[in-house]
Parts: C-alpha cells; structure tokens; sequence
C-alpha cells in the first residue's frame, strides 16, 4: 500500500505541472495583447513584450538646433548635448537611419568622400563611413562598400559626429550648418507602461464611437428575444396542444442553421420593407437569430421546474398568463440569466451580422467590424494601438465572463443536446 | 436621431410591445372571446386553453419561421438564379463553383476545419476536465482555459497575430526560433500548415468550452464504477480510458458536434488572419468574398454549408425527440 501512496503523490505532482502548463499556454496569448497595449510602438519592435521588464536599447533620432556653429579651418563645427535639458545615457550613435548605432559613445564616427577605381579601370567618387577612437586618427579603408578599392590619399572628410556618454556631441561639416543635421542615437530606455495606446484610438480613431455602437446593438438585441422565448418556453413546457413535439424538434433542429443561410434573404426582406441596412435591422436579425437557443435553453429548464406547485397554483384557479408571469418567471431566472450572458456575449463579439446587417459606412461601424475591416489595415504595424483597440473590444465580455461565469457553465450543460 | 436613443427607444418598445401582446391578448381571450360566462361556461374554457398556447407561441414562431426557416428556402431559390437575380439558371452556380480551383480549395480547408478543430478542442478538453478534477485550484484553472470563449473571434485573431508575427521582437514564435537560431518564418504564409495555425486559434477558444462539458459528465460518473475498478487493480490510465471515457461517450459526440457546427459557421478567423490568403479560404469566408457582390454564387456556398451540416441537425433532432419520449 506504501507503495501505491507514493505512486500517487508522483501522480499529482505531474497533474499539477501539467495543469500549471496548459494555463500558461492558455494564458500566454492574452498576456501578450494586455502588456503589448501599455507600451510604445518603439519598446515593442525593440523588445518582445515577455522582456517588457527589462530596460530596452531604442534609436532615436535628434536634430540639434544649429546655434552656435563655430569655423574650424575649412570646417565648421555645431557641439552641444543631444539631450538638451533632459538627460540620458548614449549606448551608441550614428549619422543614419539604417545603422543608428554604429560607433559607440566616445568614439568617433566619420564619413569621407573618397576616389574609387570602378572593375572598368574608371575612377569615381564614393563615400566610406568609418569609427575611429577620438584620441586616434580615421584609418581610410582600402575598399567601399561595393569593394572596389579605394585610391590612396583622396580622403575628403563630409561631416563627422563623436558623441560622449552623456549626450555632449561635437559635430563637423565640411559645408555651412543652416539646417539642423539628423542623428542618431541608441540609449537604454527603462520599462515604459503608459495609457497612450488607449488615449490615441479613443481619440483619433473612434474607438469611443464603435464602443458606443456595439453597446447600442448588444443591449436591444439580448434583453427582446428574452420575453418572446420565455413565453414560447412556457407553452412548449407546460402546456397541452396538437403539434408541440413538433415545434420542439423544430427548434432543435433551426439551432444548428447555419447563419450564412439567413444573410442574403433577409437583408433583401429588410430592404424591400424599407429598413434597409440599419440598428433596427440588426436588433430584429440577433433577435431571430438567437430564438432557438433562448426557446431551448428556457424550454429546458423550465420543464425541471416541480411539477406540484404549478399544478396546485391552476387548481387555486390561476390562469396560464398569472402561472407564466408569478411562478414559472422568477423560478425561471437562473436559465433567464444564462440566456442573457449568451446572447450579450454573441452579440457583442459578432462580426458577420453586424458586416452585413449594419450600414458599412465608419459611423455605424461596431468595434469588431472596426478592428477587422478597419484598424488590421490603416494600423497594420501599429502593434501598440491594434493591441489597445483588442483589449477595448474585449474588455467587457471578459468582465462579465468573471462576474457570471456560474451562470454561463449552467447554461452551457443545459443548452447541449444531451 | 442618434442610434443609441434609438435603441434606448427600441427596448421600450420591443420590451412594452412584447408585454402589451401577452399581457392584451390574453385578457382579450378571457374576456372577449371565449368569456367563461352564462352556460357555455366551461366549454369556452376549453376554448380559451386550445388557443392560449398559440398566443404565447405566436411572436416565437412568426420570428423563428422569418428569420431561419423562411432563409433556408430563399437562399435555396436565390442560389438557382443568375447573379442580378433574373435569370433562372438551375444548378448552374453549383456547377461553376465546383469547377473552381478557389471552391474546392475552400472546400478542402473546410473538410480539414471540420475534422481537425473539433477533434483537437475536444480531446484538450478531456485533458483539462480530467486533469483538473480533483486539483484543488481545479476550478481556477478551469475557469482560465474557460476564458477565450468570453473573446471574439476577432479579438482572439488580434491576439493570435502577436503569436505568429514575423518578428522575433513581437511574435513569441519567432522570438523561440530566434534564440535557437532559425530564421524568422511567417507562420500563415507556409502553404497548408498555416490552416493548421489558423484551426489553432479556434482549438483555443473552443477547448474551454470542451472542458466545462466534459468536467460535468466525468462527475457524474457513479463513483461505485470507479471504486469497484481500482479495487481490481486498474491504474489511472486503465481508470481513464476503460471505465470513465465509455461512460462519457454521448457527452464526447456531443461535443464533438457542437464544435463542428461551430466551425462550419466561422468566418471571422480567416477572415482577420489572412482574408483568404495563402490558400487558407473556408466556406464561410468564401462565401465572404461573394456577399454583394454575387447573391446567386453567396447563396449557393451557404446552401452547401447548409448540405453539411444537415446530418447533425437530423441526428440532433432525433436525440431530442427520444429524449422527450
């Protein structure tokens, strides 16, 4: 028997670590969206967002004010500190956009302009780019880039730029500093969380008005074909007539309709009717569409209720419509709830309905139609802000999962055809 | 007037309508009609309970036949006439579908959908049930594996694209290549894997969904079945598979189903992933691609889902009828 004892705490030591990893698979992809949405565009292309704790190295680009430009001989010469006011610390600089940190702080980085001897034997101007310690003299490379070499002793300096660790630049130019000359800077930049994602799309891109409208569809479309199942549910539990088992497996069956049945007619329906592509055509589609589940789900339940106290309440001489409304109703509200939840979460995140019920211009747009039609496309690479919009959109669903979930699960177990 | 005072409106109007209809037309049964006054007393009683019924199934039924029964026919119809919908040309979007590459590509994707989401989320949801059973944050667990089905697909798609960005900064896939030292891939741009990465996302939201399920059917196993095997010397494995699997069986078609339908009805994935892209095209977004722009060819794609999915529902049906017996 010790034997078994052990094998068992051997068992649930790996049921526990095997639990603990399928939670984080589960998590990992909504942890990511959720810390992706507190940080700049710059720290995410700069850092995977699970090394969001850790400072990050960004490029940064600075164009010192050209004031106080002072003559060196044929060259002129603009120094200073990057970070004027403010203050940072250098991990590495450049003089373009494509290698921002090509020399590090305390060196200095050169570009010259050079003769080149082409595979053709003709002789061309180049431009080589070298770092070099201050203290030290530039060493010309023998080949550019393209690899041809190099003639000796042409060496023209164009421009170069040292930058100290703390931000004090000199920079020198072989022409007159009239603009303000682009660098390039690499620092370490300490964890940044900030609400700036969240601020942008509610304020630039209508986020707030296609939260709004997805509100506007959802709350209609779940509460109305709450009564109008319940009363169908009561029938279809309690009452006597020719043709119920029919209309149940009637119902059973239009469950598993699939929707993309209903689009192209009904939206030809709504048009010849005059509503035509609008909120009220939305609210009449969701409030056909999730019928069967609700008359399913209510009819169900229902049917559980005891059986006693129904009958006793029609022997006290209670009609069908004071049985339905002050005992079959408030007894009901487990399943009434359950319903609510699925149907809230339905419509809130449903895409198809609302693309093809809802008019497509962006004043209409609810926030599924938004991010996918919209955002994927003008905001491609704006991870932060894709991520924000996300978690706008997913935020209430998941807040109402949390606070109902028993309700959920119940209807979920009843709502399954057994 | 801004749609949000409509629907403000509208809620007291569907939800005041709905009462007034029940609440009116009962009183008028009772007291109009069939009054169970004078002698005809208790034969307008009888009346009144043959029509009630009727009166509380009426808003139901007049919904239910217009928006899905009313559908299926008109979609029927519609699939057999010409794009501008005024020349009857028979099957003749079937025939011009299945003679395109594009169909049967979405076709093939469906079919892969169809076996492979519902297989994956339902045997990750037996894992999970099972293994969650008897821990004692069982429930926490259970509730955080539950979570995805609170997200749309959409959202869920947005969450997924971080996954799989072609970015070992952003994607956590690439990130893992990355510290191997592989090159950085796009994980729904490698021809027919990348459905696999698309059916993924669905697994995820599904599983939970799974799980809750199939949790409640493990603890409705008798104990006594369970006892009695580990007496006979069963070890957990043997547990699992010989004695509470078979037990769960109707609950695991169930399942099975259920995701299935779900599956022939998504088109959101596919739709925010790749729009079809990369030869990842299902029916549903397919039919997409066709919504006004084609009726006829729209209608006959849904028409094919609806062909699909027909033996689930006639199964489905015939569960519930021996049920009620």
């Amino acid at each position: 028997m010790d034997n078994m004892a052990g094998q068992k705490t051997s068992l649930s030591i790996v049921t526990n670590l095997s639990v603990i990893l399928l939670v984080i698979l589960w998590l990992i992809p909504t942890v990511g969206l959720l810390v992706s949405s507190f940080r700049s565009n710059e720290q995410i292309s700069a850092s995977g967002w699970w090394a969001s704790m850790f400072p990050v190295e960004e490029a940064i680009r600075i164009s010192p004010e050209p004031e106080g430009v002072t003559r060196d001989g044929e060259m002129f010469v603009l120094s200073g500190n990057l970070f004027g006011e403010g203050s940072g610390t250098v991990s590495g600089f450049g003089i373009a956009s494509t290698d921002p940190g090509a020399a590090e702080p305390g060196q200095v980085y050169a570009r010259f302009n050079v003769d080149v001897t082409e595979p053709d034997g003709e002789v061309d101007n180049a431009r080589v780019e070298v770092a070099y310690d201050a203290e030290a003299q530039a060493t010309i490379p023998t080949e550019d880039e393209d690899g041809n070499p190099v003639v000796a002793g042409t060496a023209m300096l164009d421009r170069s730029l040292q930058v100290a660790r703390n931000g004090d630049f000199t920079y020198v130019s072989d022409s007159e500093i009239t603009r303000a000359p682009s660098v390039y800077i690499t620092t370490m930049q300490p964890p940044q969380f900030s609400l700036q994602n969240y601020q942008t799309i509610m304020a630039s891109d209508n986020m707030d008005r296609a939260f709004i409208n997805t509100l506007t569809v959802t709350i209609p479309a779940t509460i109305i074909p709450i009564l109008i199942a319940a009363f169908a549910a009561y029938a279809l539990a309690w009452m006597d007539f020719a043709g119920r088992g029919f209309l149940i497996a009637m119902v059973v069956g239009l469950l598993v309709v699939p929707l993309q049945l209903a689009l192209v007619p009904l939206l030809q329906l709504h048009n010849r009717v005059g509503i035509g592509q609008s909120f009220l055509g939305i609210w009449l589609a969701h409030t056909g569409f999730g019928l069967p589940l609700a008359v399913y789900l209510l009819r169900n339940y229902m049917v559980g209720l005891p059986r006693d106290i129904i009958e006793s309440a029609k022997v006290d001489g209670a009609t069908d419509f004071q049985v339905f409304t002050k005992i079959v109703l408030p007894l009901s509200f487990p399943a009434l709830a359950s319903f609510a939840i699925f149907q809230f979460l339905w419509t809130w995140n449903d895409l198809l309905i609302a693309k093809v019920f809802l008019p497509s211009n962006s004043e209409s747009w609810v926030m599924t139609v938004k991010i996918a039609d919209d955002l994927l496309g003008s905001r491609g690479g704006d991870w932060g802000i894709l991520a924000a919009a996300a978690f706008i959109s997913i935020a209430v669903p998941l807040v109402v999962f949390f606070a109902m979930q028993k309700y959920l699960v119940r209807g979920l177990l009843a709502g399954s055809v057994k | 007037m801004s749609p949000m005072l409509q629907g403000i409106i509208t809620i007291f109007v569907g939800v005041g309508g709905c009462i007034a209809y029940f609440y009116g037309s009962n009183l008028i049964l009772d007291r109009v009609i069939f009054p169970p006054r004078n002698d005809d007393h208790g034969r307008n009683i009888n009346r009144a309970t043959l029509v009630r019924p009727w009166l509380f199934l009426f808003p139901a039924i007049f919904a239910l036949g217009l928006y899905l029964v009313y559908p299926v026919v008109g979609s029927f119809v519609r699939s057999l006439y010409n794009r501008s919908g005024n020349t009857f040309i028979g099957l003749g979007n079937y025939t011009q579908m299945f003679s395109e590459e594009g169909f049967r590509t979405a076709l093939f994707n469906n079919i892969l959908w169809a076996l492979v989401v519902p297989a994956g989320a339902t045997f990750l949801g037996l894992l999970a049930a099972q293994l969650t059973d008897k821990l004692r944050w069982g429930n926490i667990a259970k509730s955080l594996i539950f979570m995805p089905m609170a997200i749309s697909f959409v959202g869920a798609s947005l969450i997924w694209k971080f996954v799989y960005a072609n970015d070992p900064d952003i994607g956590i896939i690439n990130a893992v290549r990355d510290t191997i030292g592989m090159g950085p891939v796009d994980p729904l741009q490698i021809p027919f894997w990348n459905n696999f990465f698309l059916m993924i996302i669905l697994i995820w939201i599904q599983t939970g969904f799974a799980m809750v399920i199939l949790s409640a059917a493990l603890r409705g196993i008798p104990e006594e079945t369970i006892e009695a095997a580990i007496i006979d010397g069963a070890n957990p494995f043997q547990i699992f598979f010989k004695i509470k699997v078979p037990q769960i069986m109707g609950t695991i078609v169930v399942v099975w189903t259920t995701i299935t339908i779900l599956v022939l009805k998504v088109f959101d994935i596919v739709y925010a992933m790749t729009g079809g892209n990369f030869d990842t095209e299902i029916l549903p977004s397919y039919m997409m691609d066709y919504m006004f722009r084609d009726d006829g060819r729209a209608t006959a794609v849904a028409f094919v889902i609806m062909i699909i999915v027909l033996p689930v529902m006639v199964w489905n049906i015939r569960q519930a009828r021996r049920e009620m017996r």
